[in-house]
């Protein structure tokens, strides 16, 4: 996926600005960024979900529209009502819609398909629960299972880490690592930069402003994050961090 | 009497109307549903109230034009027109201005609806308005209703239905989750459209007979009803359809009994009652079983307690704790445990031991929230998640 000068803005205020970024095939890549940084606003208009003031999304070099059946998204825990009247297996289901259409009926097959993707992540003992009867870590396991059912070629995850136990990070980035596997595409906003050389191939910086993008390897340095983070990092906690030294 | 309404033995009229508010009970609860799911049940209120200036406008328009005001497809087209103006109002003011959805609902609705009410008034004072009965319109009236209307409403009624069926996927996907709806391709701003233009379609269509006051509660009552009975979004849909049309069909029957009684009304009446027996008696969400819950949920603390102290040696002080380890047969007379009570006994201090890991853990604080010191931990983790506990388990317990 390639983004070029995408500008959103919330009323006066833009939260991204003119940020240009590319997602490299079979690679994973982190967002990292201070909070309102504007990440989750940048993956929402690389996305289409929100509509930019300026720039344009394309994927595999064609415009995003013709190709958002080979993008799944996985939005922020924190973005649904986890007391909707639904159960684990029908959330999965909902990555089927493609698939389904308007009036298909959900056949045997489609829910075998769901089963594998919730066994994907460790979940299927869950299927007949309601969703809100899940720990965070598991509804986060959930949204992963639906975009798994899209079986895509671009993941996009929101702070696929926030607030989940260890077991279910473990999980998590296991998945993504069997995409990556496969060829696919992984980017995701992360918010804990001790574990981004660990699980990430790239990385892109944003404040707002894109600071810096690139190779874990050459990117990831003290200086990008103090331009990312102004005065916001201190410093004890940079040294504590597995820099890259380009 | 009442009996004989029911079964449709009442005559030519009361047939008519009960079977029309039936098919109106089932397309309100059915839209209803996604509305409430949506979130979106008030706005209902303001398109509700929006009717009433289109109901004036089309009266005069087609008596200026010499025909009959009342003719009733001629009065719903003129205000399902002022609905969607009102609607189109709401959804203004809540993205162009700062004004909140439900101040903005607020206004559109007193406005529409004073202005509609003056409307009436000029009708009445037209030469030929004496009749027009379109204070009706307020209230509803099932008095004398013809068969072309019971007509219209059926068959509107049977569309709704039948469009919400088709629609059901994309507008329960955009209830859920408007963000991934959107990633995926789904237009979320002509899905909630279609959302509340079903639910001005219910609306114009039950104005005769429950009147633009009272018919937000047909949309309301029976999914909230319904949400006390499943955790299902179609079940839902379809519990919510059957209390609709039950609480019309019955309300209109016990209207058509008794005499002066006016049918909008009484259906709401029925409807409430269906939602205060659900209240208490439905399993799960209910009252009651949450009263039962309670109880059992004690029974299990004072069993938990009596296997830790078991499994600890430890001697058990209160004697509604023995009674219930001595029903579940865990306890001889005596008071010392059976070989049951004491493999129960050292899962439970197994258990004990794993919560305590996971609440002293940061990482688990999702898992730590449905803490309740009695829970099967393989009803709350999954088999990883545990095997993460138990890593951290030390001690001759960890063998266990
Ligand atoms: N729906 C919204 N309306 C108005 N402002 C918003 C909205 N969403 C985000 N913002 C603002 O845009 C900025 C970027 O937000 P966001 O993309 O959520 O940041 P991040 O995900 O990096 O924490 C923040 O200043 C936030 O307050
Ligand atoms: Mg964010």
């Amino acid at each position: 996926m390639a983004v070029r000068g995408l500008t959103v803005s919330y009323g006066e205020k833009p939260a991204v600005f003119s940020v240009d970024m590319t997602l490299t095939k079979g690679r994973m890549t982190a967002i990292v960024g201070p909070n309102g940084a504007g990440k989750s606003t940048l993956l929402k208009a690389a996305l289409g979900i929100i509509s930019p003031l300026a720039g344009q999304a394309t994927v595999y070099g064609k415009p995003l529209k013709s190709q958002r059946h080979r993008i799944a998204y996985v939005p922020q825990r924190a973005s649904v009502d986890w007391d909707f009247p639904t159960r684990v297996i029908d959330v999965v289901l909902m990555g089927l819609q493609r698939e389904l259409g308007l009036l298909g009926r959900v056949r045997a097959r489609h829910t075998a398909q769901a089963m594998e993707c919730l066994e994907r992540v460790g979940m299927q003992d869950f299927a007949d629960r309601q969703i809100g009867q899940l720990s965070g870590g598991q509804q986060q396991r959930v949204f992963l299972a639906r975009a798994l059912a899209q079986n895509a070629d671009l993941y996009m995850l929101d702070e696929p880490f926030a607030g989940v136990d260890a077991a279910t990070e473990r999980a998590i980035i296991s998945v993504l690592k069997s995409l990556r596997e496969e060829g696919k595409t992984v980017v995701a906003v992360h918010h804990d930069l001790a574990t981004v050389a660990e699980y990430f191939d790239d990385i892109f910086l944003i404040n707002t402003r894109k600071v810096a993008e690139g190779p874990v390897e050459t990117t990831f340095t003290a200086d990008n994050l103090n331009k990312t983070y102004g005065g916001r990092l201190a410093m004890a906690q940079i040294d504590q961090l597995e820099l890259a030294t380009g | 009497m009442f009996w004989q309404a029911v079964t449709l033995q009442l005559g030519y009229n009361a047939t008519l109307v009960m079977l029309g508010a039936a098919c109106l009970g089932v397309a309100a609860g059915v839209t209803g549903t996604f509305l409430f799911l949506r979130k979106r049940a008030l706005v209902s209120d303001a398109i509700s109230h929006a009717t009433l200036p289109g109901v004036g406008l089309a009266f005069m328009a087609m008596v200026a034009l010499g025909g009959d005001g009342r003719n009733l497809i001629g009065l719903l087209l003129g205000s399902a027109a002022s609905a969607g103006l009102g609607l189109l109002c709401v959804n203004w003011l809540t993205r162009r201005t700062r004004l909140a959805e439900d101040a903005a609902i607020g206004a559109v609705l007193s406005v529409f609806f004073g202005f509609g009410i003056v409307l009436l008034t000029i009708v009445q004072t037209m030469s030929s308005g004496r009749q027009a009965g379109l204070e009706s319109f307020l209230l509803g009236s099932t008095a004398g209703m013809l068969w072309n209307e019971a007509i219209v409403i059926a068959v509107g009624g049977a569309l709704t239905l039948a469009l919400v069926v088709a629609l059901r996927r994309p507008m329960t996907l955009v209830a859920f989750d408007p963000e991934y709806a959107a990633a995926t391709g789904t237009n979320v701003s002509r899905v909630d459209l279609a959302i509340m233009g079903l639910a001005m379609a219910v609306t114009v269509i039950g104005l005769k007979i429950v009147g633009l006051i009272l018919i937000v509660a047909m949309l309301i009552i029976p999914p909230v009803t319904a949400r006390f009975w499943t955790d299902r979004t179609e079940a839902m849909v379809i519990i919510s359809g059957a209390a609709g049309g039950l609480a019309a069909y019955i309300g209109a029957a016990w209207s058509a009994v008794v005499p002066a009684m006016p049918t909008g009304p009484i259906i709401v009446l029925v409807s409430f009652a269906g939602f205060v027996l659900s209240l208490l008696l439905a399993p799960g969400r209910g009252v009651l079983a949450a009263v039962l819950r309670h109880r059992r949920f004690q029974a299990r603390v004072h069993m938990r307690q009596g296997l830790l102290a078991l499994a600890q040696g430890q001697p058990i002080y209160e004697g509604y704790t023995t009674r219930i380890l001595r029903r579940h047969g865990l306890v001889s007379a005596d008071g010392v445990a059976t070989e049951a009570g004491r493999a129960r006994a050292s899962k439970a201090l197994l258990d004990e031991k794993r919560w305590e890991i996971i609440r002293a853990d940061q990482a688990m604080e999702g898992a730590a929230a449905l803490y309740d010191g009695m829970r099967a931990l393989e009803t709350v983790l999954t088999s990883d998640q545990i095997a993460e506990v138990d890593a951290k388990l030390t001690g001759p317990e960890a063998l266990a």
